[in-house]
């Protein structure tokens, strides 16, 4: 997983609540043997038309957004099907960080399996940003998590919290994986000592 | 020491650490894969730059989506067809010993492990697949895991996870004749529901569950999941040493009786602590069947249909209403004679060779019923050679079932085999959800004795009256 540390990008504004899991990335789409690649699937019911073209409308197809790697949107985000597909999408889209005043629990907990901060801010503070995202590349916003501010295009910061927990695996790109492999001298210490009580294990082989 | 229970050994033997939170690494001895539940697992580690910590504890099998008819022609569906080329690509990639559509041992993975010796007691078992229950029948601790977690063990040979509760589920006596494996489990299910075994694991106990073979254990633990339960868990005993003996990863000579000694004092402790007790007895089970979409809906197969009206509780009235509405009985009618379309022998709840001999010893000198298809679909590739060897093939192609390759098959609609909307069936599988075996189709739970018997009889049958 990809570190988080400082995050200076392009935000665009989604000014909706209850963005769910089923528009961040449909159903039918879940077929599919990788977790990358959904990215062009994301939001697909609001970003393409009927008969499969771009919607022109929608900001995540007008420039600069299209780089956008911070999302702002209202409250509760991410409701909806549990699928881990969600924050895949977003991630293979190019999104890092999502604010919104408030999430579903699920997939609060899967952006940060994923790499991606969710940042509670409170609803006036994105409309705020919201507004700073309209401006496109000229305001960029920027993410510090060691300091956890979000520095505004005009310099103001906007302190946010964040389990300390969390924030050392985002900080240091640690999934659950990366926490067990902390633990690998005891993992390799435990082989040792059972290949001694149980010679007779066998090893697996159609060679 | 305390004493301890079965769970609790294994537990403690495969703990590496346990965290400050109370979760604990838990080492994982065998990891099974399969075509559906693993292809994000291996892209994740591609992505990450990691490699399987120990692929020679590790297996993969297809058995979801393959077709069980004629296996010389290409896969038809593509998606199917593209989850199976990307287990082969991933298995080369990453050095995982791999049985392939082809081979002889090819089978659904929970009849393959046992079979193959790859899963033997004491050990800890996990695959991306809720039935890995079904290997706690060797005194092996066996659950299933979610994608992420299927990862996690790819990279890590561990698993992290808290411990669960205790329950011991005694079955003690004699079964009846007529009645097996199935209808024990089907009976505890219906008696402890199917919310009852929550955060436990079961380990099912009693002269009835000891006096069993192993494919009839395979089939007891296999169904622990419908009862809720993380997993499910025999203690090893003669019966299992017997079983393993000779198997292709077994261990062998001095190994052999080394590893007996060690799985010898896999056993609860008298006075061992369990969080729940439940104690049936044999007597009382009678040859049985599921009648609604729930695994819990069992009933002999003497009694009526049950009536929602004499149901006190709203919610549930309104649900056994739906129940029968979607299976298209009417309450208070006899279960028994009730017109099946499809009969369906196979899953990794009941396609062992034992299975097969009961379904056979119904079907031998006897016709399926006009209008009715039948299916046996073996669990491996070796249960259906022993099958053939012994004659069996004959017995069923000569009453008009069909033989088929091993797979899952009609456990799950995943693959070609499917019910169509409507369609009643008879089957031997272990979930009865609206939709399952296919959209609309309608499933009966039951043995392959009495799934024999509904092929011959064209409708649910006492299996007994066939005697
Ligand atoms: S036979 Fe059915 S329950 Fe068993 S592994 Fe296959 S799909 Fe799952």
């Amino acid at each position: 997983m990809d570190k988080f540390t400082v995050l200076s990008a392009v935000a665009a504004a989604l000014p909706e609540a209850n963005i769910d899991t089923d528009k961040i990335i449909p159903a039918r789409f879940l077929k599919t043997t990788q977790r990358t690649g959904l990215g062009k699937h994301a939001f697909d019911s609001m970003r393409y038309l009927a008969e499969g073209s771009e919607n022109p409308d929608f900001v995540l197809n007008q420039q600069p957004w299209r780089q956008a790697e911070i999302l702002v949107t209202y409250d509760n985000l991410g409701c909806g099907s549990s699928r881990e597909h969600a924050p895949w999408a977003l991630l293979d889209f190019g999104i890092r960080c999502v604010i919104a005043p408030s999430f579903a629990d699920i997939f609060f907990n899967n952006c940060f399996k994923n790499g991606i901060l969710p940042i509670r801010l409170p609803r006036d503070i994105c409309d705020a940003l919201m507004g700073d995202a309209a401006m496109g590349s000229n305001a960029r916003l920027t993410v510090d998590l060691p300091r956890q501010v979000v520095i505004r295009p005009d310099g103001q910061e906007v302190p946010f919290e964040i389990d300390p927990f969390r924030k050392h695996m985002l900080l240091e790109g640690l999934d659950d994986i990366g926490q067990t492999l902390q633990h690998e001298g005891e993992i390799t210490v435990f082989e040792q000592t059972v290949a001694g009580e149980r010679p007779w294990m066998p090893k697996i082989s159609f060679e | 020491m305390a004493p301890r229970t079965l769970f609790d050994k294994i537990w403690d033997h495969h703990v590496v650490e346990t965290l400050p939170d109370g979760t604990s690494i838990l080492y994982i001895d065998r990891h099974l894969l399969h075509e559906v539940t693993s292809p994000q697992a291996f892209e994740g580690l591609r992505l990450a730059g990691r490699k399987l910590r120990h692929p020679e504890m590790t297996v993969a099998v297809v058995d979801h989506n393959v077709p069980t008819s004629d296996r010389t022609q290409p896969i038809e569906e593509p998606e199917s067809r593209n989850q199976i080329e990307t287990l082969e690509r991933n298995v080369k990639e990453f050095g995982v010993p791999y049985i392939p559509l082809l081979s002889a041992n090819q089978g659904i993975v929970h009849v393959v492990g046992p079979e193959q010796g790859i899963s033997l007691p004491g050990m800890t078992i996990v695959c991306g697949d809720s039935h890995t229950s079904t290997h706690g029948a060797m005194g092996a601790l066996a659950f299933g895991i979610g994608t992420s977690e299927v990862e996690h063990v790819m990279a890590t040979q561990t698993i992290l996870q808290r411990p669960a509760k205790n329950m011991r589920v005694t079955v003690e006596g004699t079964l009846g004749a007529g009645v097996s494996a199935k209808d024990v489990m089907l009976a505890i299910i219906g008696h402890i529901g199917t919310a009852g075994g929550t955060g436990h694991v079961i380990e099912f106990a009693g002269s009835a569950i000891r006096g069993l073979d192993m494919a009839g254990r395979m089939t007891i633990c296999n169904m622990s999941i419908e009862a809720g339960a993380r997993a499910g868990l025999v203690a090893p005993d003669d019966v299992t040493f017997d079983y393993v003996r000779g198997r292709p990863f077994a261990p062998k000579g001095e190994d052999f009786d080394k590893a007996v000694a060690y799985w010898r004092t896999l056993s609860s402790d008298d006075g061992a602590h369990f969080d729940t007790e439940v104690t049936l007895r044999a007597e009382d089970i009678a040859p049985s069947l599921t009648w609604g979409t729930s695994p819990e809906t069992v009933l002999p197969i003497t009694a009526t249909v049950p009536d929602p009206a004499q149901e006190s509780d709203e919610a549930k009235r309104v649900q056994m209403q739906r129940m029968l509405d979607y299976m298209g009985l009417d309450a208070g009618q006899k279960i028994a004679g009730t017109p099946v379309d499809v009969v369906f022998i196979g899953s990794c709840t009941n396609s062992r060779i034992e299975d097969l001999r009961a379904a056979a010893n119904v079907a031998a000198g006897r016709k399926v019923a006009d209008g009715v298809r039948a299916m046996i679909v073996p669990g491996s590739g070796l249960v259906k050679r022993q099958a053939e060897e012994e004659g069996l093939d004959k017995i069923f192609l000569d009453a008009g079932f069909e033989w088929r390759e091993a797979g899952c098959s009609m456990c799950l609609g995943m693959n070609p085999d499917r019910l169509t909307p409507g369609q009643r069936c008879a089957s031997t599988s272990n979930r009865n959800f609206e939709g399952r075996q296919g959209p609309g189709g309608r499933t009966h739970l039951l043995s392959p004795a009495m799934a024999a018997a509904a092929a011959v009889t064209g409708c649910l049958t006492d299996v007994r009256e066939l005697a």
